[in-house]
């Protein structure tokens, strides 16, 4: 009976494949909807992608607009195996891959194998667009290079010159450091020293202990997620943040959510998109609240952003050929409720303006979700940094 | 400055009351581990899950119920020990008499499940929950600060290992309990009603975990996965600690969360791992635990 | 021909068509792997009676020697391929050595244990690349002859190590040293009193376990070029079990069963159900365990034996 049932269970599932009409024109987004990063991408995203192609009218070049959408449960071969299928089977024109920079190296290595553009928003990885790079890759939202540059430049000129850093102990973690020791050095700081902090750690006092031993003025968290919100909290508890300045490398407004501003405040971080920058980020952010009952990231508005943006360059191109359509988005100017100023750089980078944040005290927050206060707007040629020369579409 | 082993006395003092703080948590999860395998020969692989679902009891109890920490304490144990008594009677009961490896099997799935669920119903990124007004602020100890509430952890916890030390060895109903152990059928017979005493202890288990998990919902993030890694880490301090032996339990988890403490400032890299390696040399000697017996 | 050598007959058919009738070759080639994987993990749960909850650690570390020696060293397909199941070999026989030392759940929970501590060195070892993975492994081509960037070619080579593995587990469980691997599993202390040094029997059994788990990590590897850290974390050893468990421990052909249900189930049940995969997932555990513990094939075969 339970076997029939899950037979049953599973001839439907394969059944359910969207059936697509050779006249459509395919968006798919395969993200994670399930887990670590479904907070700040995730089911929102989806919906964020949805809104873009409603605001478009739902056509272009006179073909309806479908979307397909797949969880890829962070794990890279069914994220490269939907991709193909939908290439191969679905008539797929475009994929927007959400978070977990290791599933998207996959998948970019599928849109070079079956040209289809491809635009990763939320991975920070900048391998995407360095030694990872395709020619329909368009990296959106922000990457681990922008990130570090915009909080670390912006500290350093400010005065914090001694650094130590609390790094998570994993590629990842090291990128992030090294980014932003770069940074600090150039700008005449220093670093006084790291503690190499083992991935999800139970415990964040004894390391920060060590960071606060080293009279640093600067606590560097090269570290994401849960390991970021619970080595912050430890900081908060022990009195350190009184003494040091946090410095967030990967931070986003969930993180900041769930932190709460009695323990973030006066904490800086870099972000893409802010949903409090303007009236135009303040609409859609209206909008994506009714839906979802959460303030939209930057992943968010960077889905929006970057279905938008695709359209619009099918539109300007006049078909959905994928060589036409890469060519169209790498001369176009981008300017929407994302970026006013952004363009597709040659290595696939969405160059555009970053903001560097810092998190409100309690008191200075006025109504929910009133979490950042711009301490600058960095251009995006100084947050992305100069063409590095490892993807050979780009060289030097 | 004094030094011991190169490094100042007071990153050793500080080093060794954090480890303590750790170790309290190890404790904890290990004991409830090792009183449900004591009694029930099932390894409850749920026990992280449980302690999630404790954390996040309390969680609801404050932000949807207005119950606050203090009360939540005590309610947030009895209402998961009261889920696991449900799970215990519906689903582990059934595998009464099988190989002790089901229970493994089946409480790795009931984890998947409730850890799935919390994140379903909670999110993915987590929340705080605030330490307790009374709690907050810190003691200056000279060679550190320590916060009120680390230093309520460590009391707290060695109170409640104490006492369930206390109570399964020293009273009555612990030498039922015992009795149970060595010949469930023999005490039936005696009028005893051995089912719902195995219902009971499991309730029991999970309760300790829950009530951990309530301890550590001020400290860390609260999540669906903020016990999956751990119950890892507990296992193999159970095993380091001798199966089934509650003062095993109790004495390599406090014992671990200040090995644990030292490599964080020798060498912190392998601070995730010294657990394992301890359990391997463990094994090496003495395989059946520090305080196991054949 | 009896029942079996048509069913036989017909399932090789069927999976030699599988190009032809535009069933994904990739997807086919991923379940594939993760079908050897559980068959060599039945090797030591079905045949042996050991749980293993670690097996990720080989199957994960050999993918990552096998990817690693690829593409940073340039090595050719088939010596990356050996290596890694060396690496997996030698892995396995560190573990098997500690955790013989244990019997039954303790054996389970010490495996899982060191399991962890190699998830914690593939996180943090520089060569990995964390997070990223180990990307863009070359198919290259076998000995230099057959170039296996095709995916039927590649495919028609993972089928053939499938059924050179499958072979090789009946003759293994088959030949007089399973049956003292079975003798252990029924009664050890039997076993021993019958003369048997049961721990080079189980240590045998574990490492042979662990080297087949590597051969299947590392083909993986060679056949969708990556290895992420989703191959040694300790869930996909979980779901190892749930093939095995699933499809029917003990039998030869449940853990492939079992394996193309849960890929199957992976793959698509996430576009109906959304998050709540995870969920189900832990239930078909539970339900695995409490109503039907001899798994899809073994049900189906004491349906027929109760003829």
């Amino acid at each position: 009976m339970k076997l029939r049932a899950l037979i049953t269970g599973l001839a439907a599932a394969c059944a359910l494949a969207p059936t697509a009409r050779a006249a459509d024109v395919v968006i798919g987004d395969i993200d994670d909807l399930s887990g670590l990063y479904s907070d700040v991408s995730g089911p929102g995203a989806t919906e964020a992608m949805k809104m873009a192609i409603a605001d478009f009218g739902g056509t272009v070049l006179g073909r309806r607009i479908v979307t397909l959408v797949a969880d890829h449960q962070n794990k890279p071969d069914i994220g490269a195996s939907k991709f193909r299928e939908w290439a191969d089977q679905n008539g797929l024109n475009m994929l927007i891959g959400g978070s977990n920079t290791g599933v998207n190296i996959a998948m970019a290595k599928v849109a070079a194998a079956k040209k289809v553009p491809f635009f990763p928003v939320g991975p920070g990885g900048a391998s995407l667009t360095n030694e990872d790079c395709t020619a329909y890759t368009v990296h959106y939202a922000y990457d681990t290079t922008a990130l570090a540059n915009g909080t670390a430049t912006t500290i350093v000129k400010g005065g914090g010159k001694t650094w130590f850093f609390l790094t998570a102990d994993y590629a990842f973690g090291s990128q992030l450091q090294n980014a932003a020791a770069k940074v600090v050095e150039a700008n005449g700081g220093k670093v006084l020293g790291a503690v190499r902090v083992p991935l999800s750690a139970s415990d964040f006092s004894s390391f920060l202990l060590q960071a606060q031993g080293s009279g640093a003025q600067v606590i560097g968290l090269a570290n994401a997620g849960e390991d970021f919100v619970n080595s912050m909290k430890a900081a908060n508890e022990f009195g350190i943040t009184k003494s040091m300045k946090p410095a967030a490398l990967l931070a986003f407004l969930t993180n900041i959510h769930s932190l709460g501003l009695e323990t973030a405040q006066g904490l800086y971080l870099t972000t893409g998109w802010y949903w409090d920058l303007n009236d135009q980020t303040r609409a859609f952010a209206k909008r994506y609240f009714d839906k979802m009952k959460k303030m939209p990231t930057m992943d968010h508005a960077g889905y929006y952003s970057a279905t938008l943006t695709y359209l619009k360059a099918v539109k300007a191109a006049g078909t959905t050929d994928s060589d036409k359509v890469m060519a169209e988005l790498k001369r176009m100017k981008i300017s929407d409720l994302f970026t006013p100023n952004g363009y597709v750089r040659r290595d696939g980078v969405m160059v555009h303006d970053m903001y560097v944040m810092q998190v409100k005290s309690p008191k200075e927050s006025r109504y929910a979700w009133d979490y950042y206060k711009v301490v600058r707007v960095m251009p995006g040629e100084e947050a992305f940094g100069p063409v590095t020369g490892l993807c050979p579409l780009a060289p030097k | 400055m004094t030094t011991i082993f190169g490094y100042p006395l007071v990153v050793v003092l500080g080093q060794l009351v954090l480890g303590l703080v750790n170790g309290s948590f190890y404790a904890l999860l290990s004991l409830g581990l090792a009183v449900i395998f004591g009694l029930m020969r099932v390894v409850n692989f749920a026990h992280g899950a449980f302690y999630a679902l404790g954390a996040y009891a309390a969680l609801v109890g404050l932000n949807v119920l207005g119950v606050g920490y203090w009360p939540a304490l005590l309610l947030a144990p009895l209402v998961v020990g009261a889920l696991g008594v449900v799970a215990e009677r519906l689903l582990l009961r059934r595998l009464h008499g099988l190989d002790p490896l089901y229970g493994l099997l089946l409480t790795f799935g009931l984890a998947l499940a409730i850890e799935g669920t919390l994140h379903q119903v909670f999110g993915s990124s987590g929340e705080s929950y605030p330490v307790p007004e009374a709690l907050r602020g810190v003691f200056n100890l000279g060679f550190m600060i320590l916060p009120r509430y680390r230093a309520w952890v460590i009391v707290v916890s060695l109170v409640v290992c104490f006492g369930t030390w206390f109570v399964i060895e020293r009273t009555r109903l612990g030498a039922t309990l015992r009795a149970a152990t060595e010949n469930a059928p023999l005490l039936q017979a005696f009028g005893v009603n051995v089912p719902v005493l195995v219902a009971a202890t499991y309730g029991g288990g999970v309760a300790l975990a829950a009530f951990a998990g309530v301890l550590s919902a001020p400290v860390i993030l609260v999540s669906s996965q903020m016990g999956s890694a751990l119950v890892i880490v507990v296992f193999a301090v159970v095993v380091i600690g001798g199966m089934g032996s509650i003062l095993g339990a109790v004495v390599s988890g406090l014992l671990l969360g200040l090995v644990e403490g030292f490599t964080k400032v020798i060498y912190p890299e392998a601070s995730n791992i010294v657990v394992f390696v301890i359990m391997a040399l463990v094994l090496i000697v003495r395989p059946h635990g520090l305080f196991g017996r054949e | 021909m009896r029942p079996a050598t048509i069913g036989y007959g017909l399932a090789l058919a069927a999976a030699l068509a599988v190009p032809a009738v535009g069933v994904y070759p990739v997807f086919m080639m991923k379940l594939l792997c993760f079908a050897m994987f559980a068959c060599a993990f039945n090797l030591l749960l079905g045949f042996t009676g050991m749980l293993s909850f670690g097996h990720a650690a080989f199957f994960g570390a050999a993918a990552y020697a096998t990817g690693w020696l690829a593409t940073a060293r340039g090595w050719g397909t088939l010596p990356a391929l050996g290596a890694g199941v060396v690496v997996a070999a030698t892995l396995g026989t560190a573990v098997g050595a500690l955790a013989i030392r244990r019997r039954g759940i303790y054996f389970a929970m010490i495996t899982m244990a060191l399991a962890q501590l190699v998830y914690f060195v593939c996180l943090e070892a520089p060569f990995t690349g964390g997070e990223n993975g180990l990307q863009g492994v070359p198919r290259g081509s076998l000995a230099g002859l057959v170039p296996l960037r095709s995916d039927v070619a590649m495919y028609y080579v993972v089928l053939g190590a499938f059924v050179g593995m499958y072979l090789l587990i009946r003759r293994i469980v088959h030949s007089p040293f399973g049956q003292v691997l079975k003798a252990i599993r029924e009664n050890e202390a039997r076993a021993v009193s019958l003369g048997y040094e049961i721990d080079r029997y189980k240590l045998l059994a574990f490492v042979l376990s662990a080297t087949l788990s590597g051969f299947a990590g590392a083909l993986k590897a060679v056949v969708l070029g990556f290895v992420t850290l989703s191959d040694v974390l300790q869930a996909n050893s979980g779901e190892v079990i749930l093939m095995t468990l699933l499809g029917g421990t003990g039998t030869f052909l449940g853990p492939a069963v079992g394996a193309g249900l849960v890929v199957t189930l992976q793959e698509y049940l996430s576009d109906l159900v959304g998050g709540w995969v995870t969920v189900i997932i832990g239930a078909v555990f539970v339900a695995c365990v409490l109503l039907f513990r001899r798994g899809i094939v073994g049900e189906l075969l004491a349906l027929r034996a109760r003829r």
